[in-house]
């Protein structure tokens, strides 16, 4: 089959590898009919994320039909249409039990390399994102083994377009819990997205879904403000204004009651901060840039909450504490536990309250991934979100 | 098991203690020599720090590596995972030595003598074996199980596991603590440890993979899944982006 494959820092191909198969009788092989490229896969690219290896399969965004199944699969059958969540979680561990998906014991075979990594435990694992995660095949390819088959995968019974479901893997409900985690008071409270990517856009429509009574999306890319303002936000372009000033005036002096970072270790943002943090990781002196996130803390309102969708890696150098402290701020972060918003996120969509394909910016065969990998990188040609036909 | 006199790090023989301070000093006058200033501090520095580490004693790798080590020579390893399954069958899984190679990948096999005795064989480094007697100390099924190596075991070694109930129906707590006197002492444990056959890290993979086998009943794995590594070169599309 053919498959999108890293080959080294900057370096993705298409190649021709093997088939997938069934190795454990509780996996399923599905046939990708969509496959998108997520911004985090970005961090792959750059090298951001230790223990890729050369011949890696990536792509965690991907839905299809059920070719195969393993003896012990109950609840999934060959023909099925699926959705699968990017993490792979084995439903039956304490986290799982809880709705903490992410955040599964069993998941990961690697979970020492986690744990040397992460104070001594290990997070679940995910479809083609490094070593460090389990080192699982990825969905960009025509085929992809499914692990925990009757835990992950989701079945798309009505006759939606795959463009309309195809985020449910991953950007919609990761945009939603950033959204959920921020416990936005309806009518009253103001939510701040800085970053206007796919998962800032989800984030801003999830949290007028969730009754925000103003929101406001920062970046510098033109078209992707404009993408935030048709959803009814205002939008602040911080290469052109104050961004912290100018969230002040629009919370009359308040400041957002919520701050979702959906940008994540690769910020760019300018002034002596950014500056030093682009200085300290080249150095190595530091892992994680993190200009977003110390916007975040600084223009969030008293009593409310910075809330992280973004990826980090590593350690953060320069991070204003003391002002979290002052204003009593509350954290929340880690990765999405997609599955459990599927059921109401699909009945969003069913009900029309929200069609996902409204970002999508770019449609290809796998061929062009390497390209298109570029352009969403550089964010070139107006790119957004791409989502790859792996027949086409 | 605990002392007040453990603690975290082995200590140095005198004579590495002096070789450590030769390489530090070694290094600090490296340092000062000249070449480029970056790499002069960070000369400097480093011969500082190596030259600290022999006046305090500490053997630097082992104590980098987290090898705790007594003065007496024994290293001491421990760890805890929480299973979702009562006491009662983890114990029983446990005290069925003979079965017990499936979960602990490095042992050869276990050999039932009687009740109370078994003979023990391990994978060593370098593809050799070692073999000795070992004795159950204690058996409190459901709470605790300790046992201890045999007078005359090449390897000496004793170690307990306490099964006690995670708060919140959450199954049950295991607790392992394990003591040895390495082939070798300090360097050995060090070089054990690289080779990536150190205790520590084996009893992580154990635990691990006795939680999986009591929650999931199987092993996840990725190994054997589909790369470009084993298809490199067959209509390879390759581009720098």
């Amino acid at each position: 089959m053919k498959a999108v494959v890293w080959q080294g820092t900057n370096k993705i191909g298409v190649e021709t590898v093997p088939d997938p198969s069934i190795l454990l009788a509780t996996d399923a092989v599905v046939r990708v009919t969509s496959t998108a490229i997520c911004g985090s896969d970005l961090h792959l690219l750059d090298g951001y994320i230790p223990s890729m290896e050369k011949g890696d399969i990536l792509g965690h965004e991907f839905m299809g039909e059920v070719v195969e199944v393993g003896k012990a699969v109950k609840k999934l059958k060959v023909g099925d249409r699926v959705v699968v969540p990017f993490n792979l979680a084995c439903g039956v561990c304490d986290p799982c039990q809880r709705g903490l998906f992410s955040a599964c014991d069993n998941s990961n075979p690697n979970h020492r390399m986690a744990e040397a990594m992460y104070g001594g435990v290990s997070g679940g694992g995910l479809f083609g994102y490094s070593h460090i995660y389990g080192g699982y095949a990825g969905g960009q390819a025509q085929y992809v083994r499914v692990p925990f088959a009757d835990v992950g995968p989701f079945k798309i019974e009505s006759d939606l377009r795959d463009d309309q479901v195809l985020f449910l893997t991953d950007i919609f409900p990761t945009g939603y819990q950033a959204a959920e985690n921020c416990n936005i008071v309806p009518g009253r409270d103001v939510v701040a997205v800085f970053g206007a990517g796919p998962v800032g856009q989800f984030a801003a429509r999830s949290a007028q879904m969730l009754g925000a009574a103003h929101v406001i999306v920062i970046d510098r890319v033109p078209e992707r403000l404009k993408m935030a303002e048709a959803s009814g936000a205002q939008t602040i372009n911080y290469e052109q204004e104050d961004v912290l000033l100018a969230l002040r005036e629009a919370t009359g002096g308040r400041g957002p009651d919520h701050v979702i970072d959906a940008v994540g270790l690769e910020a760019h943002g300018h002034g002596p901060g950014a500056l030093l943090d682009t200085a300290q990781q080249k150095l190595r002196l530091t892992f994680d840039r993190i200009t977003a996130l110390r916007w975040a803390i600084m223009s969030c309102a008293k009593g409310g909450t910075v809330s992280m969708p973004g990826v980090y890696g590593g350690l953060v150098n320069e991070l204003p504490m003391g002002a979290a402290f002052a204003k009593g701020l509350t954290f929340r972060m880690g990765q999405t536990h997609t599955h459990r918003y599927l059921p109401e996120l699909l009945g969003r969509i069913e009900s029309g309250e929200i069609d996902p394909s409204f970002v999508i910016t770019h449609r290809a065969g796998l061929s062009e991934a390497p390209d298109l990998y570029k352009a969403f990188r550089d964010k070139k040609h107006g790119c957004i979100k791409v989502v790859l036909n792996p027949w086409a | 098991m605990t002392t007040n006199s453990e603690q975290a790090g082995a200590q140095m023989t005198p004579a590495e203690r002096v070789a450590y301070g030769a390489l530090g000093a070694g290094l600090a006058v490296l340092g000062l020599r000249g070449g480029h200033p970056v790499q002069r501090l960070l000369l400097s520095a480093a011969g500082v720090v190596v030259a600290a580490q022999a006046i305090t004693g500490r053997h630097p790798v082992a104590t980098a590596l987290k090898i705790n080590q007594g003065a007496d020579g024994e290293v001491r390893v421990s760890d805890a995972v929480t299973i979702g399954q009562g006491p009662e069958g983890l114990y029983a899984r446990w005290r069925d030595l003979a079965s017990l190679p499936a979960l602990m990948t490095h042992l050869e096999k276990v050999e039932v003598l009687d009740e109370k005795r078994s003979r023990w064989t391990v994978k060593a480094p370098a593809g050799t074996h070692v073999s000795w007697e070992a004795e159950i100390m204690a058996e409190e099924p459901g709470r605790r199980l300790a046992w201890a190596s045999l007078p005359g075991a090449a390897v000496e070694n004793s170690g307990e596991v306490l099964f006690r109930p995670a708060p919140g129906n959450r199954g049950t707590e295991l607790v392992v603590h394990l003591t040895y006197k390495p082939l070798g002492g300090a360097a050995g444990a060090v070089v054990a440890r690289i080779l990536g056959q150190e205790p520590g890290q084996q009893l992580r993979d154990d635990l691990m993979r006795f939680k999986r086998e009591q929650e999931l009943g199987y092993a996840p794995t990725a190994r054997g899944q589909s790369s470009g590594r084993a298809g490199a070169g067959k209509g390879t599309q390759e581009g720098r982006v």
